[in-house]
């Protein structure tokens, strides 16, 4: 298959993940469609790296898992945190920086 | 063959997109980005991307996706409204989105690259493979691998910063009398079967009138009630 379909596609996956992240409520599913847009960007850079040749584009997308995996990690404390505290979680809510 | 595979994959990668953004429960939310992601791997391998494929499984599908079914178990995974009840951005939500679709599509037809209607470089054996990844993070990118490193550590040192028991924020739990019952001072500690203080079974000094009952608890509370509601951060 030619690379331009798979660029195709991960800009597809991007543009579902951030009408997502603009109109769901939960921050869970916030940072599920987050997750979405961080792996379009993962295919397009291995997409551009078998067409280079180089496995420089690889070592990215590897980056971008561990920044990825960072992120979540984080988030997800930050929302047990927010229902220990039984905070509403929404983020229309939670539109205050002082608890 | 390729095509074939290719197709199958995509379709997948996408309804498993589609999935995480339309459907209402967190749960069926998680189960349909692991079915994205394992997609997503199967695209990976098309591209002869071994390594990040197994990667993307054992990481992603095996790790974070555990983590959040936790998450979601913990939190309560209730159905959920799609949209925010304003109600303005149900209308402009998906337009954003068609709009950047069709600005990329634009800009992927419409690129100068030559090499993106084409089908790759040739391919060299070991292309992809954990041997030449490694090389790499060893020399030319050993500045990001080790800053890769420091941040995990940073996150997983902030994650248990946020997400730990914080006194004076929430409702005393451990005194709860239900779940610990009175009975006699001494009996049942570490220090009793060391021999270390007289207790009721070891060596039979303590009488019945010297036994008083107090719940498990009680002294640590007069020991640290001054400082328990002093509030965490």
């Amino acid at each position: 298959m030619a690379i331009g379909w798979y660029l195709t596609v991960s800009a597809l996956i991007f543009c579902i993940g951030a009408v997502g992240v603009v109109t769901r409520p939960n921050p869970l599913v916030i940072l599920l469609c987050l997750e979405l847009m961080l792996n379009a960007g993962n295919l397009a850079l291995v997409a551009f790296s078998r067409m280079w040749g180089g496995e420089d584009g690889q070592v990215f997308a590897l980056i971008v898992l561990v920044v990825a995996a960072c992120e979540v990690t984080v988030g997800l404390g930050m929302i047990v945190a927010i229902y220990r505290r039984q905070l509403p979680i929404n983020v229309d809510e939670l539109d205050e920086l002082h608890g | 063959m390729s095509a074939v595979l290719f197709f199958i994959a995509a379709i997948g990668a996408l309804a498993g997109a589609i999935g995480v953004v339309m459907l209402r429960n967190p749960f069926y939310n998680v189960l349909s980005l692991v079915c994205h992601l394992i997609a997503l791997a199967a695209l990976f391998l098309l591209l002869r991307a071994e390594f990040v494929a197994a990667a993307q499984v054992v990481v992603y599908a095996g790790a974070v996706m555990v983590l959040y079914v936790f998450v979601v178990a913990y939190v309560g995974g209730a159905d959920e409204p799609l949209h925010r009840p304003g109600g303005a951005l149900k209308v402009l939500g998906p337009l954003f989105g068609l709009a950047v679709a069709v600005e990329l599509c634009i800009a992927v037809l419409g690129t100068a690259l030559k090499g993106i209607s084409g089908k790759g470089a040739p391919y060299v054996p070991g292309f992809g493979s954990p041997e030449h990844i490694g090389r790499l993070f060893l020399t030319t990118y050993l500045f990001p691998f080790e800053a890769a490193s420091l941040l995990l550590l940073v996150a997983a040192i902030g994650a248990v910063v946020l997400a730990r028991r914080r006194r004076g924020l929430e409702p005393d739990e451990e005194l709860d009398p239900r779940m610990h019952p009175s009975r006699p001072v001494f009996t049942g500690t570490m220090a009793e079967v060391a021999g270390l203080r007289p207790g009721g079974g070891t060596g039979g000094r303590g009488t019945d009138s010297e036994r008083q009952t107090e719940p498990i608890g009680a002294q640590t509370e007069i020991g640290a009630g001054t400082s328990r509601r002093e509030g965490g951060w």
